[in-house]
């Protein structure tokens, strides 16, 4: 019989089961082909991958099944019928819930408040509480309903908006990089739940680019890459390299470490019981943090999201001042100076957010330019005045060092693409040749070319005698460019240990705490 | 059918041109409509209004001098608005500026020299800053919000100043009038040409083509832009926020207080109850329909005077209510801001899509 032969060609998906259908998605922002006619088709009780680097369409075309952008050619099937999604009500009603990857909860409400809001009919509130207990414990993620969201980190903030998908009871829920804000232990839980909600026979669309877990979890995978479907395969049949090679379309160029050298450079960045109350309510506290920054080397902070790493970088940069002796650059006392006497000091800083922090929007790039050189002696201000034309002829040389790709010469930075936009903030700094730099999250949202390029730029200026400390969440990032790895966790901060004998396991520990007894011991 | 706003990728420099353009056209359109429904004749009512007043010498000189104060105070604001800070106490800064640039001719008639203009000029200034700082402080050291400090110290002001004038600087033989002495002459500005226009015009014009440079091309003009445009990269800079609330709240103050001075001893030559037809609110508009730039600052000063003596204009031939200047500038400001919209995004029409509903903010 028909049904038996395509039972025993697994690889060959049944028809019969079919839950959604997308055929010929496209959308087309001013004159970016975000989505070029993409096919998709997800079975019932299915983990379906969908694969692509940053700007290959991918939240483009799950909004356009969550209701919140419209198609502007394709049909979508749901069940067999033809429907159209016209807002997120709406694709709630038909089963279909999303999980974002930047949380949408109110800070200061309790759990059940956030999830009642999300409900169209939330009902009592209690019964509500009740429900949300069951529901988070039955599927192993379990929930405080009264707790309120500021005080819960980010792994058990990402189960309030999976549990409130699950209460509406979907048939499809769509999630966009879960694991990015997750320790590699949480991440392991996550994948339980997701297992078993497909072995009740909902079907799961999960955006990643981590190609490990795509194939650990996946049954099935479709790839994006610019706007384009390029093709769809059984992830399990295929190595991270093929994988990897349908995303970029080209072999990803590895980076090289150079020379490792053996720690016994000259400390350049040195943290000293670095210790700072948090400024809000929504802040982390920083609890007495000890690092040696050497000559030669790049060090590596592993630690996920809003565990301190912004107020790190805020005391190491000088947007957060602390007592004197807390920070130093070549043995020079500096928590009491500003961000611009750092700099002359031949240090240098790159944020986490590249619009809005590291570069201002609605700027020029060489207006940006000045934005963090004003004062570095590169001649760019005389007597209160800019000079233009010595902006412009930087911004010529970084955009031509970096491969900053622009359509048109100078234009306002938040044109640029992401990865574009990175490397002109990071080549902003390297073109000084800082002999120290600091990074939090390198190549957050960056394509592959991109990162490759500005994690090379990385080591090689560590390798000329600067010292590096790149804040990352990213481990695969962390173990390809680090010398020395530590780990923050609640605003303390492991021992640095060598890249070499450390293992996912081991931050993960550090992750979920183990920093903090580390730190401690140290 | 639906209309959708959808992000440029980078700021429309045409149509920040436009803006004011059509905005200037659409407020037309409203005055047009705003004649009709009292029943009077459109088309002679915008004549009147608009196009009149600059026919003849009298009234052209009469805009320049209402131009002035608006051009000066609008100035000032443009370097707040730029930078985040939002001083809707121009008019208050005019009038405690008027206040001290007034009392070494009130109460030290008798000094009288060379020296006397300018101290009257320094001290208007000083005490504008002085009265713009409050709001300043306030936000830096507790966190209040500047546009309701900044407002209510408006009636304050306006308060005190009544009280000086009916009480304690009232002129002793001025027959229980509320007004203070006439100012002497090395207290009065010196007059151009023949009317009421006096040097405060130059002045403004001169402070016009000084802030245009400071804006355009200094290291303290990029700092206003960049903390105006995100505050979290300017501390990136180096720039200090609460050092720049300051500066753009003393400037802005010293400038209207300049301003107030100048109207005083230039224009009215004592103090009265009433100093100012609403300059420091008008100088608001003046400075968005100007694009926070001071040479568009001076040409929708002028466009804004326009509309004052226009006002009376219609008042006195067709009895409109004076009422229709606030109307107009109103109007004018809303549209000024509406058009904006369009400097960064576009209008699309979309078909297809059939739902009423409220789109839910999507999450990019």
């Amino acid at each position: 019989m028909a049904g038996e032969e395509h039972r025993a060609a697994a690889s060959v998906r049944s028809e019969t089961g079919m839950l959604l259908d997308a055929r010929g998605l496209t959308k087309r922002f001013g004159d970016i082909l975000a989505n070029d006619r993409v096919d998709l088709a997800i079975n019932k009780g299915e983990i379906h991958a969908l694969l692509g680097e940053n700007g290959a369409g991918k939240s483009t075309l799950v909004k356009m099944f969550y209701g919140s952008l419209e198609p502007d050619a394709g049909t979508i099937s749901w069940q067999g019928k033809p429907v159209s999604i016209n807002s997120p009500a709406e694709a709630r009603a038909l089963g279909i819930g999303m999980v974002f990857q930047h949380f949408s909860l109110f800070e200061a409400l309790s759990v059940v408040e956030n999830i009642a809001l999300a409900l169209s009919d939330a009902g009592d509130m209690k019964a509500l509480a009740r429900r949300i207990e069951e529901v988070s414990t039955d599927y192993g993620l379990p929930l405080d309903p009264n707790s309120i969201v500021a005080d819960l980190p980010v792994g058990i903030r990402q189960r309030i908006e999976i549990v409130r998908c699950l209460l509406q009871e979907p048939q499809l829920i769509i999630m966009d990089e879960p694991t990015s804000v997750l320790t590699p232990q949480e991440a392991d839980r996550l994948f339980l739940t997701l297992q078993r909600l497909a072995s009740e026979g909902c079907a799961v669309l999960y955006i990643s680019h981590r190609l490990e877990e795509v194939q650990r979890i996946c049954h099935h995978a479709t790839i994006l890459r610019h706007g384009q479907f390029v093709s769809e395969c059984d992830p399990s049949k295929e190595t991270p390299a093929s994988l990897a090679r349908m995303m970029v379309g080209t072999e990803v160029v590895g980076v090289s470490l150079g020379a490792h050298q053996a720690t016994g450079g000259t400390v350049r960045l040195g943290l000293s019981n670095l210790s700072a109350k948090a400024s809000t309510p929504f802040a982390t506290e920083l609890r007495n943090i000890n690092l040696n920054v050497r000559a030669g080397e790049v060090i590596a902070i592993a630690g996920v999201a809003g565990n301190g790493q912004g107020e790190l970088f805020d005391a190491i940069s000088g947007e957060m001042r602390v007592d004197n002796d807390m920070v130093r650059f070549d043995d020079v006392a500096c928590g009491h100076k500003g961000v611009n006497w750092r700099r002359r000091k031949n240090a240098a800083f790159v944020p986490e957010e590249r619009l809005g922090h590291g570069a201002v929007p609605g700027l020029k790039l060489s207006e940006n330019i000045v934005l963090t050189r004003h004062s570095t002696r590169d001649g760019l201000t005389g007597a209160g005045f800019v000079s233009t034309t010595k902006a412009g002829e930087l911004e010529q040389r970084i955009k031509k060092n970096y491969d900053v790709r622009m359509s048109h010469d100078d234009p306002e930075a938040r044109s640029l693409s992401g990865g574009n936009l990175q490397k002109f903030v990071v080549g902003r700094e390297l073109d000084r040749k800082p002999g120290v730099l600091v990074v939090n999250q390198p190549t957050w949202g960056v394509d592959a070319g991109a990162a490759a390029l500005i994690r090379q730029a990385l080591i090689d200026l560590a390798r000329e005698g600067s010292a590096v400390l790149v804040i990352s969440q990213d481990l695969d990032e962390i173990f390809e460019i680090a010398d020395r790895i530590a780990v923050i966790s609640r605003g303390y901060l492991s021992e640095p240990e060598d890249a070499h004998t450390m293992t996912r396991e081991r931050i993960g520990l550090l992750m979920a705490g183990g920093a903090e007894e580390n730190a401690g011991a140290a | 059918m639906r209309i959708e706003l959808v992000k440029r990728k980078e700021h429309s420099g045409v149509m920040a041109l436009l803006s004011p353009v059509i905005a200037v056209g659409s407020t037309l359109i409203a005055a047009a409509l705003i004649f009709t429904l009292t029943g009077k004749d459109p088309a002679l009512g915008l004549y009147k209004f608009f196009i009149e007043p600059l026919t003849d010498t009298w009234s052209l000189q009469e805009i320049v001098v209402k131009a002035t104060p608006l051009v000066l105070i609008a100035c000032g604001l443009a370097v707040c608005y730029l930078s985040n800070n939002w001083n809707i106490g121009a008019e208050g800064q005019f009038v405690f500026g008027a206040i001290c640039g007034s009392f070494l001719p009130i109460l030290i008639p008798d000094f009288a020299n060379g020296a006397t203009l300018p101290l009257m000029l320094v001290f208007g200034a000083l005490g504008g800053a002085a009265w713009g700082l409050i709001p300043a402080l306030l936000k830096t050291r507790f966190n209040t919000n500047e546009i309701l400090t900044s407002l209510m110290l408006v009636y304050v002001a306006g308060l005190l100043l009544d009280y000086l004038v009916r009480g304690p600087w009232r002129d002793p033989g001025g027959y229980n009038f509320p007004e203070s002495l006439i100012f002497s002459d090395a207290a009065t500005l010196p007059v151009i040409g023949d009317g009421r226009m006096s040097i405060s015009a130059p002045i403004a014009v001169l402070v016009v083509i000084v802030l245009a440079v400071v804006l355009a091309k200094t290291l303290k003009g990029f700092e206003i832009r960049v903390m105006g445009e995100s505050p979290r990269a300017g501390s990136f800079a180096g720039f200090s926020s609460k050092r720049l609330t300051i500066f753009a709240f003393a400037l802005a103050g010293a400038l209207a207080g300049l301003a107030g001075t100048m109207e005083v001893s230039g224009s009215l030559n004592q103090l009265l109850p009433t100093i100012s037809p609403g300059y420091g609110f008008t100088a608001i508009i003046v400075a968005f329909l100007g694009r926070l730039n001071p040479i568009g600052i001076l040409i929708a000063g002028f466009v804004l005077a326009l509309s004052y003596i226009g006002g009376e204009a219609v008042q006195a031939s067709m009895g409109v209510s004076d009422k229709i200047t606030s109307v107009i500038q109103g109007l004018l400001l809303f549209f000024v801001l509406a058009c904006d919209t369009f400097i960064l995004y576009r209008l699309r029409f979309v078909k297809s899509r059939k739902s009423a509903g409220v789109p839910e903010a999507s999450h990019v």
